[in-house]
């Protein structure tokens, strides 16, 4: 069965329209429920005492002082929740070599990190925990600590993790190709270094998790701000000695997750030790600080990349050698060798070429352990690859957009293979660069930039295409053995009101899922969206899912909903021929009423079908079908990823005085297939824009070299704010994927996957007559008027 | 330090309307008060620095920062939560405006956003997109990068000058 997608006067037509968010209501007027919103009886909270030295010896804990501050319940070691939470180690199979040590909930013997857990301390309040927190007494015996990625493997680097035998985390490097002779024979070979600074997501609601251990029931309830929460729950389950069947797992409200909270944190495994071992429910909610010193870092890249390409500016080989450096454990269970992997996989994605080499270097150091956050590795491939195209389309005297249209895929070549092994169904690279240059009437922008130009006024015009790794299979964890589903499930049934019930495995952090099941949802069976309820995060509740991380709410989990609901659609059709003696097929569900197909005329409203089947199912034909229940999971499985395509445009001027840089305007044209919420999708490629904008301007974590956080505070770890951000264009190509029924993939992403790239890109177009370059993240006055030789170096 | 902190004082306010007397501890800022001793969870703590806006309530008719300003300080005030303004329905035009314009995502910046936005809606005249963005900028959001919460205020100036104006 299929929906015409391409009918918009057909019925029940709300895929492809902006319909109201079911939960915006709620969010405005302040009745949202976060985790710390949630009290329960006999509650009590934990706070951390955290490691100060970045390597250190744990020599001695003295917690006497602690257990006597008024209010305290109790105070653990490392030693004492590792006897009852085994460590876990973050590897997967097929990232081949990658290593870490066993991780435990608090540092045992030796802390690794600026704010590594250390001594939980557990008391009727918080307040009281955190004087407790105070007088704990560790005695640190300090270690040498490794703070740069570049010398982490020299001879005199000291060794992070002795039993690892060096500091080399994962090393991966791909060949396709004759990519020596290539560069050999090439008419113009373009180098550059690159750097994209150590980011954090900075999520407004701190990670926060509330657990309760009902020793009766032997059951374990997590309230907790997650994207994932089946994956948590086998996790606790797993790593506490406790069935999986009996955690269970509640996600309600999240303010902001964007990749932070779909990872397993120490402190976070230890609240729920310690709700286990007090047998009553335990609240943690980081700090600030703590979400500086503890939330992953990411995007903590150096690469080196050449690109050669002949005269006509035809991209012959790309060269790319990258290096990340991840703190010093890798983060179960999805471990920090994906992101540099990932620059391997992206990068040069949009361009036919047959010579690439990519290596990546994943390295541990003494500072927070990075891992995926929103958009993961696409950041550092589009600017890499991106700015060496800009970079040879100067050297050739040729115009941004024309090298661009030269070397990417044309639109009629799918399915191709990349150069580096990825899989593309279906883009339309040249489609969206049309749009773009009818949204921003390039042409126009060039001429208003060279007439200011001649007043002395520097705008720049930054151009990126990029590639986006959506819908993933279990190709991304799964095959590497870890607990990570990848596919997505959805229950759809109608109650006596004829009323629907979605039940999805995928999460609402904020982005829309509650709305797009809803509409989804309603068009599959009948009704108006308003008429469906949709229910997310609790393991106990919904289908076994996969959650919401690697844009895949809307392709996968959309799609199970589909299903599950015109399965249920032909259920209560079913009911509905044995209640008219009409053939089933020649009825349909149209606003909630069963109608003819081919008239139109009413037949019964839902209510009514509901009324006889729940109350009066003695009148309907012994034997019939009554089950207006219908499950259906949806998984991937002829590409192991559903790649979506797009281009990003920024216009913005370099102040050449003081090396400030103000955005004017910036454009995205992308292809997420089908667009399920028009509204929606724009709002998350807008949102993604500005996270990626943060770390082309902003975002940048500082250490010393003793490995000391310098800037923990949002006073000191600058993020985009209002005043600072442009208004942004969006255009929309659709190729759906053939995959599904929906044809949706991913748009989460998208926006923070370019923006960094077209930055940069304009950055450079405006500081090109002035034979200035960057390409350090973030570009700062103090870089950009160093590009400048305003400041000396 | 932990004795002074420990002194609780006496206070007497009104909150969303209605009296409010409590017994605070001298250290405890208004958001916490607000949070943990009324139940009044719309005003969120997340910086905690003052920088962020999560926490932004109305004192005596002004936008604070719940994180910057101690329980004891609101003594003898005038509060208002995103709760209570929504009770009252002073800012009923402002929120449809924002779930229309889907100017929030994850929604825990919003009644901050509100109450600051509420702040600029209140002066005289039809606010800029370059003002609108001004006043908003010690609201930090994360998801929507601001674009839409700019449209929905700068509607919602609209529409009331029109109204003002009729």
């Amino acid at each position: 069965m299929t929906i015409r997608f391409d009918n918009p006067d057909r019925p029940n037509s709300y895929i492809g329209k902006t319909v109201p968010r079911p939960n915006a209501a709620r969010l405005v007027q302040g009745r949202g429920q976060y985790v710390d919103d949630v009290v329960l009886p006999r509650l009590v909270h934990v706070a951390f005492v955290r490691s100060p030295l970045a390597h250190a010896r744990i020599a001695a804990i003295d917690t006497a002082e602690a257990a006597r501050v008024k209010g305290v319940v109790r105070v653990f070691t490392g030693e004492e929740l590792a006897a009852v939470c085994t460590p876990w180690v973050a590897v997967l199979a097929h990232l081949k070599g990658l290593k870490s040590p066993p991780q435990y909930p608090l540092a045992v013997g030796r802390a690794t990190w600026v704010g590594e857990p250390v001594v939980a301390v557990v008391a009727t309040s918080r307040l009281a925990a955190e004087e407790g927190a105070n007088m704990v007494d560790v005695d640190y015996e300090p270690l040498p600590a490794v703070t740069d990625m570049m010398t982490a493997l020299d001879a005199g680097t000291p060794v992070l993790h002795e039993e690892m035998g060096d500091n080399l985390a994962f090393r991966r490097l791909h060949e396709q190709g004759d990519v020596d002779a290539a560069f050999a024979a090439a008419h113009t070979v373009v180098e550059a270094h690159f750097t994209t600074a150590r980011h954090t997501g900075v999520t407004p609601e701190p990670r926060s998790i509330l657990v309760d251990w009902n020793p009766a029931e032997g059951q374990m309830t997590a309230w907790h701000a997650t994207q994932a929460p089946h994956m948590i729950q086998t996790v606790l389950a797993q790593h506490l000695d406790i069935p999986e069947g009996r955690v269970r797992v509640i996600c309600g409200d999240v303010g902001g997750s964007y990749g932070i909270k779909v990872h397993v944190y120490p402190d976070e495994v230890a609240t729920a030790a310690i709700a286990k071992i007090l047998g009553r429910p335990v609240k943690f909610i980081a700090d600030r600080l703590e979400s500086f010193n503890t939330d992953i870092h990411a995007r903590d890249h150096e690469i080196v990349a050449r690109l050669a390409v002949d005269e006509e500016g035809r991209i012959l080989a790309m060269d790319v050698d990258d290096w990340t450096a991840i703190g010093s454990y890798s983060v179960y269970p999805r471990t920090s060798a994906i992101e540099g992997n990932q620059v391997v996989n992206l990068c040069g994605g949009p361009y036919d070429f047959a010579n690439y080499r990519a290596r990546t270097s994943v390295v541990f150091q003494n500072k927070v352990p990075t891992c995926q956050y929103r958009a993961v590795g696409h950041p550092i491939a589009v600017a890499v690859t991106e700015g060496l195209v800009d970079m040879a389309a100067a050297r050739l005297g040729m115009d941004p957009v024309e090298i661009r249209r030269r070397n990417m895929y044309r639109d009629n070549a799918y399915p191709v293979t990349s150069p580096a092994m990825m899989r593309f169904e279906g883009l339309s690279h040249h489609a969206s660069m049309n749009r773009l240059m009818e949204l921003m009437d390039y042409d126009g922008l060039r001429a208003e930039q060279a007439a200011l130009r001649a007043k002395g006024i520097y705008r720049g015009i930054g151009i990126a295409s990029f590639i986006e790794l959506t819908n993933p299979s279990p190709f991304m964890y799964g095959i590497g053995g870890a607990r990570i589903s990848a596919q997505d499930g959805c229950t759809v049934r109608m109650d006596p009101d004829g009323s629907i019930v979605a039940l999805s495995g995928v999460t609402e952090q904020g982005q829309g899922t509650e709305a797009m099941l809803s509409q989804v949802v309603a068009e599959g069976v009948g009704v108006s969206p308003d008429r469906v309820r949709v229910i997310t995060g609790d393991t106990q509740v919904t289908p076994y899912g996969g959650g919401t991380w690697a844009s895949r709410g809307a392709g996968i989990g959309g799609e199970a909903a589909l299903q599950s609901a015109r399965a249920l659609r032909h259920s209560i059709l079913e009911v509905a021929g044995a209640m008219l003696q009409a053939d089933p097929s020649g009825l349909d569900i149209r606003a909630g009423q069963v109608v003819d197909t081919a008239s139109g005329e009413a037949r019964m409203p839902l209510e009514e079908l509901g009324r006889i089947v729940y109350f009066r199912g003695d009148t309907l034909p012994k034997g019939l079908p009554r089950e207006l229940v219908q499950t259906r999971h949806f998984i991937t499985s002829d590409y192991p990823f559903a790649f979506t395509n797009g281009v990003q445009a920024s216009w913005l001027e370099v102040d050449t005085e003081t090396g400030v840089v103000k955005l004017l305007k910036h454009w995205c044209v992308e292809d997420c297939g089908r667009v399920i919420n028009p509204l929606l999708v724009d709002e998350q490629i807008r949102g993604g824009i500005v996270q990626g904008l943060g770390g082309a301007l902003y975002e940048e974590i500082h250490y010393d070299g003793e490995g000391q956080l310098l800037n923990g505070s949002m006073a000191d770890y600058l993020v985009p704010m209002a005043a600072e951000m442009p208004d942004m264009v969006i255009g929309h190509v659709e190729t759906p994927t053939m995959e599904s029924m929906l044809g949706a993939k991913g748009a989460g992403e998208a926006g923070t996957a370019g923006s960094p790239a077209a930055v940069m890109n304009a950055i450079n177009d405006a500081l090109r007559p002035l034979g200035a370059e960057v390409t350090a993240m973030p570009f700062t006055p103090e870089r950009i008027l160093r590009a400048l030789r305003v400041i000396g170096n | 330090m932990t004795d002074v902190f420990r002194d609780r004082i006496d206070i007497a306010l009104t909150v969303n309307g209605e009296p409010v007397e409590a017994r605070v501890p001298a250290g405890q800022h208004l958001v916490d008060f607000l949070r943990g001793e009324l139940g009044l969870t719309g005003a969120h703590a997340s910086c905690e620095h003052g920088v962020c806006g999560a926490c932004t309530v109305r004192v005596d008719g002004q936008a604070v920062r719940g994180c910057l300003m101690l329980a004891v300080q609101a003594d003898r005030t005038e509060v208002w939560t995103v709760e209570g303004l929504s009770d009252s329905a002073a800012i009923r035009d402002l929120q449809d405006a924002f779930v229309a314009r889907n100017a929030l995502q994850c929604g825990f910046c919003t009644p901050g956003m509100l109450v600051s936005a509420q702040e600029l809606l209140e002066a005289d005249g039809v606010p800029s997109r370059e003002e609108i963005r001004e006043h908003l900028s010690g609201n930090y959001c994360r998801c929507t990068g601001y674009e839409a919460i700019v449209d929905a205020v700068e509607t919602v100036a609209r529409a009331r000058a029109g109204k003002g104006a009729a």
